[in-house]
């Protein structure tokens, strides 16, 4: 059986010259790394985690921006046999003291042994460790030996068997980091296995990405399943991406990129704030599978995203979907190849009310809800019930799965792997329903909200909100709206205050707005102050958030 | 000056911030506070180029470049 480093080896062995990955930087050359360079500068990695006495199965946490440290500290854990977890960099609008205290909290549950960062951010580092805790080492950049051809014999990541764990991915904030998904080899390799069947890869393709790779898009579409595949991966940082949409389509034109995975937000993005002058030149024609993944996908958003670039020779039949999870690894469907995704027109009102896909009645407001493919071939779906129990096509429930490639477990937390586990199925906490084998995602029955693919915890939002200076523990709830405009949802907190004056009111919500920018992933788009007695609970004193969505909802179209 | 200052305000607090009544102060940080996260940097660079027919290169969409609408208000004087 093979491994994740049995793979690069072999593509260091089988095609030494070939280009793995080119990384782009704004303002600076491309820069690419062939196989041959991908897995020697990941040995001296390797020779560094081993030197430092850190061993096979122990985590490491990398803390590591857009660039070739971060791909050779990742494949260099892969090729020692320790664990990668790649951590968010801090950026210029996070506070230092949350980023110490969301550290601190992931080091608690993952106890890893080691931390590899820049010696600029060393100091930082040191200071969210704690006497006691499991980190023994804070390994630098700096601290790499010379290159030297690598020895595969003394790396230890070649004597792993597959069914142990090879990498840990974490969603964002407190919640996110508490809850580490634990992957095997076994599992990653299924995935990869069925999942480029489905995309019919061969070596010939060519992978453009600007996905972050602490998110399971970005580490496992975007990045894992080119190089284990042999291709060739031309990887944008996400920080110029936002900054300069147009230099995917630069990339893939350059390229000539195949495939790509994006967020449903990026598509209203590009669409719309892209100037005429940076497309010049640019051919998409080879261009083949377009991914949306990651968040609800909307048909709106790809006829806007087709609309625009079809004449630089963009096919509509290239943009698929998928529905996508880190606790399968990544891909649980995806759109058949060369079709275009199904859509399925149905009447508004029962959707909402009863929760059922019905046929539009005449007259009466409809939805267009858009497939995200089907299941892929190693994982089977079910549609449940509140009590359990299989529900037919058209009606809506939970999304359960199951599969060759599922998570080992929430790392260090058998507490969370035990409740979202039942009889060997994976309880997604997604709403959705099956019409002919085709899967269409409804909802959330947890309150994730998910803000241009990144999921964020409300509770963690609330929290925050109650450290503002005039808002009451207790007395604040965070949750998610649609905004069709950008194709994601925005966040929004309500807060009940003392004060009815329109001045101090006004100076608790701009201290809300930057206390949560500066503390959390996500900007907040709306921080609406209210009366006391505004949040409506459940009779058990719980924030009911949807009830408080509803509420919002209303009284904002009021206005 | 102040002309742009205003400009630039309304525009930010009608369409960023959706709170179309707010007054954004000229000196009031702008990237480093949060206010302002990084996918709304795009619009603002838009906004500034048709409104006014600077242009803003990504590479200066940062807190570094302008962090107030006073900074990039002078900028977009010192372009015109």
């Amino acid at each position: 059986m093979t491994t994740l480093a049995h793979l690069i080896h072999k593509n260091y062995q089988t095609q030494p010259q070939k280009t793995a990955v080119v990384l782009q930087h704004a303002g600076k050359d491309d820069l690419p790394i062939s196989y041959h360079d991908l897995v020697s500068g990941s040995a001296r990695y390797a020779n560094l985690y081993a030197s430092a006495g850190i061993q096979p199965g122990e985590v490491a946490v990398l803390i590591l921006q857009h660039g070739a440290d971060l791909v050779f500290a990742f494949w260099g854990a892969i090729l020692h046999g320790a664990i990668p977890s790649i951590m968010t960099f801090l950026t210029e609008k996070l506070s230092p003291e949350r980023y110490r205290a969301d550290l601190s909290a992931l080091i608690a549950v993952t106890q890893p042994a080691a931390i590899v960062t820049y010696p600029e951010f060393e100091s930082d580092v040191r200071s969210a460790l704690k006497d006691g805790d499991t980190v023994r080492e804070v390994l630098l950049t700096s601290q790499l030996e010379a290159e030297s051809d690598p020895e595969f014999d003394q790396l230890s990541g070649l004597t792993r068997p597959p069914e142990e764990i090879v990498l840990l991915q974490h969603s964002s904030g407190t919640t996110g980091l508490q809850k580490g998904v634990a992957l095997s080899h076994r599992a990653v390799l299924n995935q990869l296995e069925a999942y480029t069947r489905a995309l019919a890869l061969t070596e010939a393709d060519v992978l453009v990405s600007w996905l972050p790779l602490y998110h399971d898009m970005g580490l496992i579409a975007g990045f894992l399943m080119p190089i284990l595949s042999g291709n060739t991966l031309v990887l944008l940082s996400p920080f110029d991406w936002v900054r300069a949409p147009y230099k995917l389509f630069q990339a893939v034109s350059r390229y000539k990129g195949t495939l790509s995975w994006l967020p449903n937000f990026a598509y209203n993005f590009c669409a719309h704030k892209i100037r005429e002058r940076d497309l010049e030149g640019v051919d998409l024609s080879s261009w083949r599978v377009i991914t949306n993944c990651s968040e609800p996908v909307k048909w709106e958003s790809h006829q806007a995203f087709y609309q625009r670039f079809q004449k630089y020779g963009l096919r509509m039949n290239a943009l698929q979907c998928s529905y996508a999870m880190a606790e399968n690894v990544f891909g649980v469907t995806q759109t058949p190849l060369a079709t275009d995704p199904v859509t399925d027109e149905i009447d508004r009102e029962s959707y909402i009310n009863e929760r059922i896909a019905k046929s539009p009645v005449d007259g009466k407001p409809t939805l267009r809800m858009m497939s995200s493919g089907r299941a892929l071939d190693n994982t089977r779906i079910r549609i449940l019930s509140e009590a359990g129990f299989d529900l037919p096509d058209r009606v809506i429930g939970e999304i359960a799965l199951q599969s060759d490639c599922m998570l080992t477990g929430y790392y260090h937390r058998p507490d969370a792997t035990e409740k979202a586990l039942r009889d060997g199925w994976y309880l997604t906490g997604d709403y959705g329903y099956t019409l002919n084998g085709e899967v269409f995602v409804a909802g959330r029955k947890k309150d994730m909200i998910i803000v241009g693919g990144k999921n964020v915890y409300p509770q963690d939002l609330e929290s925050l909100a109650y450290e503002v200076p005039g808002i009451h523990a207790g007395r604040a709830v965070a949750f998610g709206i649609e905004d069709p405009e950008a194709g994601t949802e925005e966040v929004v907190i309500v807060a009940e205050v003392d004060t009815d004056d329109p001045a101090e009111r006004q100076k608790i919500a701009d201290a809300l707005r930057r206390h949560i920018s500066q503390n959390s992933a996500v900007a907040l788009r709306h921080a609406h102050l209210v009366d006391s007695k505004w949040i409506v609970k459940t009779s058990s004193g719980k924030t009911a958030r949807s009830a408080n969505r509803e509420k919002f909802l209303q009284e904002i179209e009021r206005t | 000056m102040e002309e742009i200052i205003t400009q630039l305000s309304n525009f930010i607090a009608a369409k960023i911030l959706k709170q179309p009544k707010r007054v954004i102060a000229a000196a009031e940080p702008l990237i480093s506070s949060g206010l302002i996260d990084s996918f709304s940097l795009m619009d603002i660079s838009l906004f500034v180029e048709d409104t006014f027919g600077v242009r803003i290169e990504d590479t200066e969409l940062n807190a570094d470049t302008f962090d107030s609408l006073e900074q990039l208000a002078k900028l977009i004087m010192a372009r015109q």
